[in-house]
């Protein structure tokens, strides 16, 4: 008789690896334009974030004395910035992987050692939370590498220092993860995590603002050339290990070279697994039986029905009681409401940003300039709202997969369906960007022409990027997907974005004509002329974007009518 | 009242359902039986509108479910076999949703759903999210979402999963009753006691087509069976009676 035999973790890892497999095969014969466009955008992306920072390395390579260490505080930052964004994202995967996923129960009733049981649940989560870090920082770590000669070591260098950078704060993150759900449920605890994270990128991405980085390009804003040069010195914590592998990379391109950094790094990053296995081994077991309970939740449905029944008493049954149905789960689904914060962060950020433009610094601010801004500022504005589009409308279609054998087996109209969904979307997104649009053009003094402009183009562009980001849901649904803040990430959502972003320059190739007329007419002290082709470009305009919005609608109904589940 | 003519679906080369032709008349319960895979669960969902045949056309008490969908699924409560429903409302608020889908809405729906909830005994968890529901529960959440607004058809797949025995007989009563005033149940389940029990009329599908149908006592003098069970007549229609060795899937 044999002792009992316990399952390796390779065991353990073989089917997330035979299911990716499984996955590449799939690909390789049906997706093929797929791949095509994802590589497209992706090594554009490489290419763009490669160019900027090359071209600005470059300049500072010109600068005596401060150039090296410019360049090592700019590395710094990044690589604090990636800490961060790692340490958030480990401790949401750290949830699904550890506590929520569904091979768990097949794991747990397995005679798993609880030591491979961890190292492997800790692998998947280094993985999904940290690909596409690791992917934005090749182009990155390349431009460092070129421009200032790292040569063919570089890359073993950047990657000895860069993985374990990914396992610190997977680690740190899953053990928080741990003690938060030994402490609430695991569904309070996802609520719990993901009004945390988004408030945390939130105020990451504010504080950032707040620190304006643009002045660590503008030494003259300092009191002298050395309170500059001590703060470059400076590092942002000895005790960060983004300082360490900033240290060992900028010692290795501009010596001199030290390996105690990336000691520190390796051996930080062995210690951490050993706690993390240590604290797992006694907290484990406690914290996946809290995991299991489920939280009752009695609701105030009463509320819902005193606010919205009045609300929406002129819609048919059908479509009131479908809005609401919607509105409910939107404000009930944590994932979904607390995104509204970084919307708010955004909105703010906007503002702030149009607020600290040089046109504020007191200085005669130039008609032409605040025209153009106030002009280009659609563009931008339209960008934001495609991204919230993204975000809130693109992933509605596929939300209500799961359940569509009830739609699909009613009565309901589809063509109600799509329409409910579409206003459902689209108003709140129009009042965001009236609000945007109204408020900037008044910061910036805009004259009534602008205003005009800048208000009638928005309305068009939210309508057509509301019916696209509904229409792009239902050509690229996801149906599988259970978290709506992981639909926007998938290909569709990348395709949406590509082709808003071509509508948004459409419109403002076809306005910049007549907006440049009128510029000049005012700048000259002209009357302002209408011309046919003024008509024209904004009859262009309209035309682009209600075709933008009609077609979208109809194609995204005749895609649903073919759903089957 | 359901009709199915020449009803095909196919995927790629694969024939799911294969030129189906059968008649259910008001006032049955039937039952529509078949090993897994065969294409009941497509034949099915089919009917409820939720999947577009190949060929052939479905009609629900004379309406085309694809020509006229509106008109036909107004007759329809369809009870699915893998219960996924809105996590975040309410028992009350899925009940309210479903009767508005159907343009049902006010006091009579609100009586309505009281009844149902207390045929399930759910009353006490009317007002708790569905997320937090079991497996039999969301069952009788769904079943009772059905028969909110008083339909004519129900097809149904798979209804006694994960019903306790007190609701499983409840369900058995509702459906005769049902049947009895006039409505009609297409039923498929691999419950064959059920089956046996409850169906005035079986069909048993294999790889998408039909290969018997008729009363109990029709399908035993078909196949010469005697007084055999409808277990019997089904594993020696679809070829499962040759029971392996079990011995040697035991012992090892």
């Amino acid at each position: 008789m044999t002792g009992p035999t316990t399952a390796s973790l390779a065991t353990i890892l073989q089917p997330k690896w035979w299911t990716a497999r499984a996955r590449l095969r799939e690909g390789r014969g049906t997706r093929g334009p797929k791949a095509i466009i994802l590589g497209t955008v992706g090594a554009l992306f490489w290419v763009l974030v490669f160019g900027v920072l090359y071209r600005v390395l470059s300049y500072f390579r010109g600068v005596e004395e401060i150039g090296p260490l410019l360049a090592g505080k700019l590395l710094g930052l990044v690589l604090l910035a990636f800490l961060s964004i790692l340490l958030l994202s480990n401790v949401i995967t750290a949830l699904s992987s550890f506590f929520l996923a569904r091979d768990l129960d097949l794991l747990a009733s397995s005679p798993v050692d609880w030591l491979q049981l961890y190292l492997a649940k800790l692998g998947e989560t280094l993985l999904h939370s940290s690909w596409m870090v690791a992917l934005a920082s090749v182009p990155i770590f390349a431009a460092y590498g070129v421009s200032y000669h790292g040569g063919w070591f570089f890359p073993l260098v950047t990657v000895s220092v860069f993985v374990p950078l990914l396992v610190i704060p997977t680690v740190i993150g899953t053990a928080v993860t741990l003690l938060l759900v030994n402490v609430f449920p695991a569904r309070r605890t996802r609520d719990l995590l993901s009004i945390v994270a988004i408030a945390a990128a939130g105020m990451l991405v504010l504080a950032f603002r707040m620190i304006r980085p643009e002045q660590l390009a503008r030494p003259e804003g300092f009191q002298n050339l050395l309170d500059f040069i001590t703060l470059l010195q400076t590092p942002t914590s000895p005790l960060l290990p983004s300082d360490w592998a900033t240290d060992a990379v900028m010692g290795y391109l501009v010596g001199p070279f030290d390996p105690l950094p990336i000691l520190l790094l390796w051996s930080t990053a062995a210690a951490f697994v050993v706690l993390g296995a240590m604290l797992h081994s006694v907290l484990y077991a406690t914290g996946f039986t809290k995991a299991q309970e489920g939280a009752e939740r009695f609701v105030k449905g009463w509320i819902w029905r005193a606010v919205f029944d009045p609300m929406f008493r002129w819609l048919s049954v059908a479509r009131r009681e479908f809005i609401i149905k919607d509105l409910k789960l939107f404000f009930r689904d944590t994932t979904q409401w607390s995104q509204l914060i970084l919307l708010g962060v955004l909105v703010m950020i906007y503002l702030v940003n149009i607020r600290s433009l040089p046109l504020f610094r007191g200085e005669v601010v130039p008609f032409r300039l605040v025209s153009v801004v106030s002009f280009l500022n659609l563009g931008l504005a339209g960008f934001v709202l495609a991204s919230i589009a993204a975000r809130f409308i693109f992933p509605s279609i596929s939300l209500e997969g799961r359940q569509m054998w009830l739609l699909r087996s009613s009565p309901l109209n589809l063509r109600a369906l799509i329409w409910s969904k579409y206003w459902i979307g689209t108003v709140p997104l129009l009042a965001l960007a009236l609000i945007i649009t109204v408020l900037t053009n008044l910061l910036l003094k805009a004259t009534p022409f602008m205003m005009a402009v800048g208000v009638g183009t928005i309305i068009l562009l939210t309508l057509a990027i509301g019916a696209l980001a509904l229409a792009f849901g239902a050509f690229f649904p996801q149906f599988a997907t259970e978290n709506a803040a992981q639909i926007p990430t998938s290909f569709g959502g990348l395709v949406f974005m590509m082709s808003t972003i071509a509508l948004i320059a459409g419109v403002i190739v076809l306005e910049a004509t007549p907006v440049y007329a009128y510029v000049s007419a005012v700048f000259a002290d002209r009357p302002v002329e209408v011309t046919p082709r003024m008509v024209l470009s904004f009859a262009g305009v309209v035309v682009l974007c209600l075709s933008a919005t009609f077609i979208p609608l109809r194609l995204g109904l005749r895609r649903m009518e073919q759903f089957e589940f | 009242m359901i009709h199915l003519h020449g009803l095909t679906k196919r995927y790629g080369k694969f024939v799911a359902v294969d030129a189906i032709d059968l008649h259910v008349p008001r006032g049955e319960l039937f039952g529509f039986l078949g090993p897994n895979g065969a294409g009941k669960t497509t034949t099915l969902r089919i009917i409820a509108g939720i999947m577009r045949p190949s060929a052939g056309r479905v009609t629900l008490g004379g309406d085309d479910v694809v020509a006229n969908p509106m008109a036909a699924k107004q007759r329809l409560g369809f009870i699915p076999d893998r219960p996924f429903v809105y996590e975040k409302l309410t028992g009350a608020e899925f009940l309210r949703f479903v009767a508005g889908l159907y343009g049902q809405a006010g006091d009579i729906v609100e009586r309505r759903l009281d009844e149902l909830l207390d045929l399930w005994e759910l009353t006490r968890w009317k007002d708790e999210l569905i997320e937090s529901y079991s497996h039999g529960m969301r069952q009788k959440i769904i079943i009772s979402s059905a028969l909110i607004h008083r339909p004519e058809v129900i097809v149904v797949d798979e209804p006694m999963v994960g019903l306790d025995p007190k609701a499983a007989r409840t369900l058995k009563r509702l459906f005769r009753e049902f049947v009895d005033r006039g409505g009609t149940v297409l039923m498929s389940t691999h419950t064959l006691e059920v089956a046996q029990a409850m169906c005035d009329r079986i069909a048993i599908i294999q790889r998408g087509t039909i290969i018997a149908h008729g009363t109990m006592d029709e399908l035993r003098a078909r196949n010469a069976s005697g007084s055999a069970s409808l277990e019997d007549l089904f594993l020696k229609l679809t070829g499962g009676e040759a029971v392996r060795e079990l011995a040697a899937v035991l012992e090892g």
